[in-house]
């Protein structure tokens, strides 16, 4: 008796989560397009970071020009 | 703050937050894939509180010493905090036009959000409209305590109080709501880390532009 509530149990369980499995996009990644998103979402962002790196140091050649004068 | 280790550790953390934010597995839910806007949508409004914090702590700071450079600091941390809070509200719009259905619901969240960023837009108006230095620094610095003392109830407590559709609200902790289980935890903070510190770097850089700028307008003088 007490198995037979254990299995009861089991498969109930088992319907819930079953329920609760929304549909995700499985297909695309499964086939590796995700990969040609991420790969290109990382060079807009090393772009962006490489920008930045040029930013600061054209700031400090102004500040060690701006110190040279003083 | 010229060291560079922590602005590489913001890239390194960035690219990783990328990558595992696209790759790694979520909670299947209701609203799909596009629980992964978490990772981006959310260390937006962590990133402009902190930088409204610096910018608070610079301003009280300037009313103590009525140093130039902490007022150059203060408004500048104010404006990468804006900028935060802009695309935070541009990426919780095109969020709920998803899971609500429209981008613009009126949520308690979104208004009172959207008030904080007007309370801090004023932030900037009104030191426009000074001529004179010290009156500006001065004044925009008691406005700015007052900005930041309406910024944290507009945003984290009063769509607490009222029947709210964002998650974290509504009395709800925020972080159980999309059971923010350990394998989105471990993309989610190195986020918010990742963008506080590249938060730290774009405001260093507009603080030294202006520094530059005082001292050349004071040898021309």
């Amino acid at each position: 008796m007490k198995k037979l509530v254990y299995l009861m149990l089991f498969m109930l369980s088992g319907t819930v989560v079953q329920a609760q499995d929304f549909e995700m996009a499985d297909v695309m990644r499964s086939n590796g397009q995700i990969y040609v998103v991420v790969a290109i979402i990382l060079i807009v962002l090393l772009g962006l970071f490489t920008f930045l790196f040029t930013l600061e140091r054209k700031i400090k050649r102004l500040e060690n020009k701006l110190n040279d004068k003083k | 703050m010229k060291k560079t280790w922590w602005k590489i550790l913001a890239i390194v953390l960035l690219v990783y937050v990328h990558i595992g934010g696209l790759l790694f597995a979520v909670p299947r839910l209701r609203i799909h894939e596009t629980i992964r806007s978490l990772y981006f949508h959310v260390p937006m409004w962590f990133g402009m509180t902190f930088m409204f914090l610096i910018s608070v702590v610079y301003a009280i700071r300037y009313l103590v010493t009525s140093s130039k450079e902490d007022d150059i600091r203060s408004v500048e941390f104010a404006n990468v905090g804006t900028a935060f809070g802009v695309l935070g509200m541009l990426t919780g719009m095109v969020w709920a036009h998803y899971a609500w259905g429209l981008f613009w619901h009126g949520d308690p969240k979104q208004v009172g959000a959207a008030i904080a960023l007007l309370v801090y837009l004023a932030y900037f108006v009104l030191r426009s409209s000074f001529q004179n230095q010290e009156q500006r620094a001065r004044l925009s610095a008691v406005y700015n305590i007052f900005a930041f003392a309406s910024m944290i109830p507009l945003i984290f407590i009063i769509p607490r109080l009222y029947s709210s559709m964002h998650p974290g609200d509504d009395g709800n902790p925020a972080f159980n709501a999309y059971d923010l289980d350990g394998r989105m935890r471990l993309v989610f903070y190195p986020a918010v880390i990742g963008w506080f510190f590249m938060g730290l770097w774009i405001s260093s850089l507009r603080i030294r532009y202006r520094a530059l700028n005082e001292k050349i307008s004071e040898t021309e003088l």
